[in-house]
């Protein structure tokens, strides 16, 4: 219980946003150093996967997606760009910021600041990499779907930042938590996983209400697959941004609704957990 | 002074030692319980204050538990009982360069190391030249650091550590970084600390170092508090519990293993007749009785002469002398050192003795202060200080 006296409170919260800012710095600048494309890296990745996924799933097993409602868009990999870049922030975000703890011991052990700034700072890295993804989606779908994305363009702010927040509180509360329990970083790769699968990347709800309807007809029982899949908030989250870009249209205020309560929770929950725990990490790390 | 600056409360600290550090789910499952581990207590109701403005050491063996108190200082540590109140801006330097990235230039990780450290972006700005200059790493400022030198690395996060300007500073171990004209700039840097009338508190295994930069010390022992005050006094009483110190005959210091033993030191005039004072410029020999109660190999005499006040002046041994027996047989025998001429200035001074091995690591016996004598005045002259150097001076002359 120590505590340092009269420092003025707005100093202190200058000093920390100062610090946060130059984490991020670090990380943004630091990922890309010394390889020959530097930051184009970020772009490629998903680019990649994006081609891959619509060939497997778009060319060979035939998933079928609705053109966009007001865009008008046939195009299965503009569908699952969004899917793919919208999860591969989700999911890249919490697994950096879970171990932004582990890997940053050192300093940790030698020099006190507020330790939650290691993992904001992550998040905050990996979220200026997603928004600039979120630029080329825009791009790619003002092309092929028309002007109209931009009426909508603004609402990737309010998302973006609720997404932030959404993986910010479950790397908080798995940042310490993997420092008491190492496992916890090979289990977060298979859960990771299956929620990815969960989430509906790679085929639309429509998929699922139709396997919904197939069961029913066929045994007789109602699984309600399709509530189910929608409890999920990350399914929320790609369905919103799909709305926007690839639909065209404001996401219902359930959906608002349904993101500002995950990310509410997500975010109490994770800073609770955080503060309770990170006192004594130094002597666990 | 007034209120202290740390004032340390009560204060104890336990760490979990695993037995089989064994951190993953299916152990805490199976066993129904977090991994088995013991209880080792670092600190034990450590009680004390850092006045305002001193430069305060902590003392104490390896595993004393001084590290830890300095990090529960840095809050980086958290007392389980007790606590720690600190007064002002508090800046642990426990590492140099916390944070540096090595693909980063200088200049990145200057400033990345200064807000780690606690600085705003104006204060990095305002002392970013002085942080360079102090470096004295100009030139490579824009280059990643990962292409310094480890010397160039060290310095630079020094200068931005010693840079933060904190009231209260808590150094570890770190001021033996750099050159000796580094150093010089350091210790500067730390006078400047004091007259500024910021806290310095140092934690150090260097004794020497302590008695002449710190004011007051602590000294723990066992995550206990053995003594607190003066810090030469604490020095004095550590280093002699340290080294397992006894008082020897003539009201000097003696320690070390004991395979040989330095029986006594004369100080003796040029017809070999034992003396207690000399005048200056005069030649004397120091003649040094030892018993070898085993056989040794190649061990190395020594002596050194300090001030009465305890300043160091010099220090002569075998290896400097070329003077290493290939061994010495057990029995007694005696050695003297020539001095040609005495440059000393009249005052009181004290001679050590010792006799190590060839490697210097192991000090067989040491006695310290055995030996008190006055020098008194005679030729040549000086104006003031300790030493009489062979000098002289010519009449003005104008310049045309």
């Amino acid at each position: 219980m120590t505590t340092t006296q009269p420092s003025p409170r707005a100093a202190e919260r200058d000093i920390t946003f100062n610090l946060l800012k130059n984490l991020t710095l670090r990380e943004i600048r630091a990922e890309y150093k010394r390889t020959a494309l530097g930051r184009v890296w970020s772009l490629i990745n998903p680019l990649a996967q994006i081609a891959v996924y619509s060939l497997v799933f778009g060319l060979i097993l035939r998933v079928a997606v609705a053109p966009g409602e007001n865009s008008g868009i046939e195009f299965f990999p503009a569908w699952i760009g969004v899917g793919v870049i919208v999860w591969g922030f989700i999911s890249g975000s919490i697994s950096a910021g879970m171990g932004s703890l582990m890997s940053n011991a050192g300093l940790l052990t030698k020099v006190y600041f507020p330790r939650w700034v290691l993992v904001v700072s992550t998040v905050l890295a990996k979220a200026s990499t997603f928004a600039t993804e979120l630029l080329v989606l825009l791009v790619i779908m003002l092309v092929i779907g028309g002007p109209a994305v931009l009426l909508y363009a603004a609402l990737l702010i309010p998302l973006l930042v609720l997404t932030c927040v959404f993986a910010l509180g479950i790397a908080l509360l798995l940042s310490v938590a993997s420092v008491y329990f190492r496992d916890l970083q090979h289990l977060w790769t298979i859960l990771a996983q299956v929620w990815m699968y969960a989430s509906g990347v790679m085929f639309s709800v429509d998929i699922v209400r139709g396997a919904q309807e197939a069961i029913e007809a066929e045994n007789g029982v109602s699984l309600p697959l399709v509530t189910l899949f929608q409890l999920n908030p990350a399914e929320r989250f790609l369905s919103a941004y799909r709305d926007v870009l690839y639909d065209f249209t404001v996401p219902g205020i359930d959906v608002w609704l349904q993101l500002i309560a995950w990310s509410a929770i997500s975010l109490i929950i994770g800073s609770l957990v955080f503060r309770k725990l990170a006192r004594n990490i130094v002597e666990e790390i | 002074m007034g209120e202290p600056a740390v004032s340390v409360d009560h204060v104890s600290k336990h760490f979990r030692v695993y037995s089989d550090r064994n951190q993953s789910l299916k152990a805490t499952v199976l066993s129904g319980r977090r991994a088995k581990y013991q209880s080792f207590q670092a600190l034990k109701d450590v009680d004390f204050e850092v006045p305002q403005g001193t430069t305060f050491g902590l003392l104490g063996r390896n595993g004393s538990g001084k590290s830890t108190l300095l990090k529960c200082m840095a809050r980086i540590l958290n007392p389980n009982s007790g606590s720690i109140t600190t007064r002002g801006r508090v800046a642990a330097m426990l590492e140099v360069g916390s944070g540096f990235h090595p693909e980063l230039s200088g200049r990145e990780n200057v400033y990345l190391n200064g807000s780690i450290l606690g600085m705003s972006r104006q204060e990095i700005d305002r002392k970013f030249d002085q942080i360079v200059d102090f470096s004295g790493v100009e030139q490579f400022i824009d280059q990643p650091v990962k292409n310094y030198s480890s010397g160039m690395y060290v310095r630079l996060g020094f200068a931005v550590s010693i840079h933060v300007e904190p009231d209260v500073l808590l150094v570890d171990e770190v001021l033996a970084v750099g050159d000796m004209e580094f150093q010089d700039k350091c210790l500067d840097k730390f006078a400047q600390f004091r007259d500024e009338g910021r806290t310095v508190v140092v934690v150090s295994h260097g004794v020497e170092q302590m008695r002449s930069f710190c004011d007051q010390a602590a000294w723990l022992d066992h995550g206990t508090l053995q003594a607190i005050g003066e810090a030469s006094d604490i020095v004095d009483r550590y280093s002699d519990v340290g080294h397992g110190a006894e008082e020897a005959a003539g009201g000097g210091k003696r320690y070390g293993t004991g395979e040989i033993r330095i029986d006594d030191i004369h100080l003796l005039d040029a017809d070999g007749q034992p003396i207690e004072s000399a005048p200056t410029g005069s030649a004397v020999a120091l003649r040094l009785r030892y018993t070898a109660n085993q056989r040794v190999e190649r061990p190395v005499f020594g002596v050194s002469l300090a001030t009465a006040g305890g300043k160091h002046l010099w220090s002569y041994d075998g290896l400097a002398a070329g003077a290493v027996p290939d061994s010495v047989d057990v029995g007694s025998g005696s050695l003297d050192i020539r001095i040609d001429r005495l440059a000393l200035m009249p005052d009181l001074f004290d001679v050590n003795a010792d006799v190590k091995d060839h490697h210097k690591t192991r000090t067989f016996d040491a006695l310290e202060r055995s030996l008190r004598f006055q020098v008194t005045s005679g030729s040549p002259r000086a104006a003031g200080g300790s030493m009489v150097l062979d000098a002289s001076m010519t009449m003005p002359r104008a310049e045309r």
